[in-house]
């Protein structure tokens, strides 16, 4: 974020914290406006700005290596933390309106097929961080919400997350952010109902199933919208102040291999015609944790030197979504075989979406 | 007055844990904190997500980490009067 932004929002909080009576209301909804007008004034902007950095002040050759890396991370830098600040904002009002009790109480009856579909949904939606994985586990269970249902949540949640959305739509492009999209909920339901076929309740600890359900009380029902607007802020801190420092050190990483490497380097080692190359993403992904915000930029660099689309697709989605500090939490609570399961059954998931790609495009 | 910060102990619950500190000091109150961290004991008290404050036997907030003013708010409001 760049340091008037960072201004403005400071500002917008300072005036929400002092504006709780209803006059307030009108100004923080206007001060929202105005960041917005300066967000859209800002992106439109970083076209030329880095450019006119890179080559006017700096005065960098176009054609030289460190002219287009340096453009490269110059350009890639303010445009993806735009985005993020703008998507993780709108996400995080999104998701003042599910909390975990809420989608709980719209999990629990349903039964199997309809509800490995609406639970990926709502996995999507629903506040999560996988150190609350256990307990809302056991809510669900609790709930009486099937096994397997439970399990598309516990998919979908991770893995189709918005930092990650956002870097893919930024870095490129809304047809490889949607397929991200479209494919995690579809792994997320067709994984979550064939562990829900396999009949594996009894690889639960058993002590799961000895819990009474004790229902707190969730005080988010009337929540008014300024204190949405606050939620969507503190999303940006909580999140962007997170990923920032990966998000720059990615594209950093990222840029030196697009004014370095050569192209087509990688197409014998990532490209479609090494059968090989998915499932060694898919093993390289899965001990990876949380860097996707670093991983993404350099995954988009190897892309244009020659991978395949659907290895990278693969990668991503093991980096994400099968992450081994999740297991071990979720180990607590499932036993060996569940686990086992739960990766097997994924990643043969994240497999068909690699050759699928690969395949096709 | 009794204050149980429930987490399985990840960051957020440690942050939580010393914000709830830091409130009670600012507040001048002869309150202790009480970490939970074994799920059994959390799972009783009803919460899906993690870090949860919880005061006087009471889930007051789940799944944030409530900055020290957030904190005396709350403790201002649902403390039992003496």
């Amino acid at each position: 974020m760049s340091a008037p932004a960072r201004q403005r929002l400071e500002a917008a909080e300072a005036d929400s914290a002092s504006g709780r009576q209803p006059s307030g209301a009108g100004r923080t909804t206007a001060m929202h406006v105005l960041a917005l007008a300066a967000w859209v004034a800002l992106y439109m902007l970083n076209g030329q700005a880095s450019e006119w950095l890179a080559f006017r002040v700096i005065a960098l050759s176009r054609t030289s290596r460190l002219g287009s890396a340096l453009a490269f991370f110059l350009y890639e830098v303010p445009k993806v933390l735009l985005l993020l600040v703008l998507v993780v904002f709108v996400v995080g009002v999104i998701r003042s309106f599910f909390t975990p009790e809420r989608t709980r109480s719209l999990l629990a009856g349903r039964r199997e097929a309809a509800g490995n579909v609406l639970a990926a949904l709502l996995g999507v939606v629903t506040p999560f961080c996988s150190c609350s994985a256990v307990p809302l586990f056991i809510g669900f269970v609790e709930a009486g919400i099937p096994l397997g249902v439970t399990l598309s949540f516990l998919i979908s949640a991770p893995m189709v997350n918005e930092v990650a959305l956002v870097l893919l739509f930024g870095l490129f492009g809304w047809k490889v952010a949607a397929l991200y999209l479209g494919t995690g909920l579809v792994i997320a339901i067709g994984a979550g109902f064939i562990l829900g076929r396999m009949r594996l309740e009894r690889f639960v600890e058993p002590w799961v199933y000895e819990m009474t359900a004790a229902q707190a009380a969730s005080d988010d029902a009337q929540v008014p919208f300024e204190e949405r607007l606050t939620r969507g802020r503190q999303a940006i801190r909580e999140i962007v102040g997170k990923v920032w420092p990966y998000v720059v050190a990615g594209i950093a990483v990222g840029a030196g291999i697009h004014g370095y490497v050569p192209e087509g380097v990688l197409a014998g080692i990532m490209g479609r015609s090494a059968w090989w190359s998915v499932p060694a993403a898919v093993l390289l992904g899965v001990p990876m944790y949380s860097n996707a915000a670093g991983i993404i930029p350099v995954v988009q660099a190897l892309l244009e030197k020659g991978a395949a689309l659907g290895t990278v697709l693969a990668f991503m989605m093991a980096v994400i979504g099968l992450s081994l500090p999740e297991t071990i939490i979720l180990r607590r609570v499932l036993r060996p075989p569940l686990i086992a399961a739960f990766v097997g059954v994924v990643a043969v998931g994240i497999l068909a979406v690699g050759y699928l790609f690969n395949a096709v495009l | 007055m009794k204050i149980q910060v429930l987490g399985t102990g990840c960051a957020k619950c440690k942050q939580l844990t010393a914000n709830a500190q830091a409130a009670i000091a600012e507040a001048g109150l002869a309150a202790s904190v009480e970490k939970v961290e074994d799920l059994r004991e959390i799972m009783k008290f009803g919460v899906m997500t993690t870090p949860a404050l919880v005061i006087d036997g009471k889930v007051r907030a789940a799944g944030k980490v409530l900055s020290p003013a957030d904190i005396r708010v709350l403790l201002a409001k649902y403390r039992e009067p003496v």
